[in-house]
């Protein structure tokens, strides 16, 4: 059985993630796009945390008998992996959009400058 | 003389957005129709200014919500006086401006929704799980909002200067039209709703997919719960 003071650690720790999160998004440093895999997180640590019973029952699943807390560890290194894979999808698109728009801006600044012959600097 | 421009967001949509700009200015031939383009891989640029619209045309797909407010800041930096802001894929009905221009003209409201479900005996009926949605979503934005609204997923609306200057800067980028619904009511924008018919789709398919519905509600949620904790800077200042 899970020692009640990891459950307690657990559940905390989740609360405040989950809190962080919302607080980050409210002060507009997290878009609700990119909060929603976190806010996940926080919850099903949460539940693991405090849903003793179920913790052992999927550590009995999973053939972990010795120590049941391993199995959070484990569902909280799945979703950062999960995270990161996220990020890293959205960074090549990013990757992508900022190519595209570098490219754009070079091809207006030559039309404009065609248009109508920009100031002499300095 | 009032400057009223429509701002139609698009996205594929060729076959339908031709006659989305033909219907505006046949209601009104003053009217300035902005399409905005959000990369579409079809002809929808070209052919919405064939048919006489100024069009712009996004570098990639921002999302919905991105493309409108690309059209609010042109309201905004080309000093309209009101916008409507109609879909690009004809289901809207550009002879029912009128209801939502009367009210922003007359100076009543400061933003005027179109809603399909102010006439309980409208003939609008979504399938069930659509309609529920949208109950759930118009219950929760009447109760954080302190107004009682009717249909927030709506993208059918009139706006005056105010909701321009707002939604220019105020806009959420995927999904918008509840949270920008509630933002408004926060920011003490006057809204006000008109009963609208909708019609089917007339070309395209819904950006709206089951894979996708699961996402907007969580994030539509959570973006109502951190509006409602957020601060909006009241607008009673900037009306006329």
């Amino acid at each position: 059985m899970t020692p009640i003071r990891a459950s307690i650690a657990g559940a905390i720790a989740s609360l405040i993630l989950i809190l962080v999160v919302v607080e980050l998004v409210r002060g507009r440093r997290l878009k609700e796009r990119y909060a929603l895999l976190w806010l996940a997180t926080g919850i099903v640590l949460l539940v693991l945390s405090v849903w003793r019973g179920g913790l052992n029952t999927i550590a009995g699943w999973l053939g972990v008998t010795s120590y049941p807390p391993a199995v959070l560890f484990a569902v909280a290194t799945l979703f950062i992996f999960l995270v990161l894979l996220h990020y890293s999808t959205v960074i090549s698109r990013l990757t992508d959009e900022n190519v595209d728009l570098a490219q754009r801006i070079a091809l207006l600044e030559e039309r404009l400058s065609r248009e109508r012959p920009p100031p002499r600097e300095g | 003389m009032t400057r009223v421009v429509a701002i139609v967001p698009a996205w594929n949509e060729a076959g339908a957005i031709g006659g989305v700009v033909d219907e505006i200015l046949a209601f009104d031939p003053t009217i300035t129709v902005v399409v905005v383009d959000d990369a579409s891989s079809d002809e929808t640029p070209e052919v919405a200014a064939a048919h006489g619209a100024t069009v712009l045309r996004l570098p990639f797909n921002v999302g919905i919500g991105g493309a409108v407010q690309t059209g609010f800041r042109y309201a905004r930096d080309e000093g309209y006086d009101v916008a409507v802001r109609l879909d690009g894929d004809g289901q809207h009905d550009a002879s029912e401006l009128e209801k939502l221009l009367g009210p922003v003209l007359a100076g009543n409201a400061d933003l005027v929704i179109g809603s399909r479900f102010v006439d309980p005996a409208g003939g609008y009926r979504p399938p069930f799980a659509r309609r529920m949605g949208i109950r759930v979503f118009a219950r929760l934005v009447s109760l954080l909002g302190g107004q009682k609204v009717t249909d927030t997923t709506s993208g059918f609306a009139a706006m005056n200067r105010a909701g321009i200057e707002l939604f220019a800067v105020e806009y959420p980028h995927d999904y918008p039209e509840v949270e920008a619904t509630l933002v408004a009511l926060r920011s003490g924008l006057r809204l006000a709703q008109a009963q609208v018919e909708m019609r089917e789709r007339q070309a395209g398919t819904s950006s709206i997919t089951f894979v996708r519905s699961l996402y907007y509600i969580v994030k539509v949620m959570l973006a109502l719960l951190v509006a409602s904790l957020r601060r909006y800077p009241r607008l009673e200042a900037a009306r006329r």
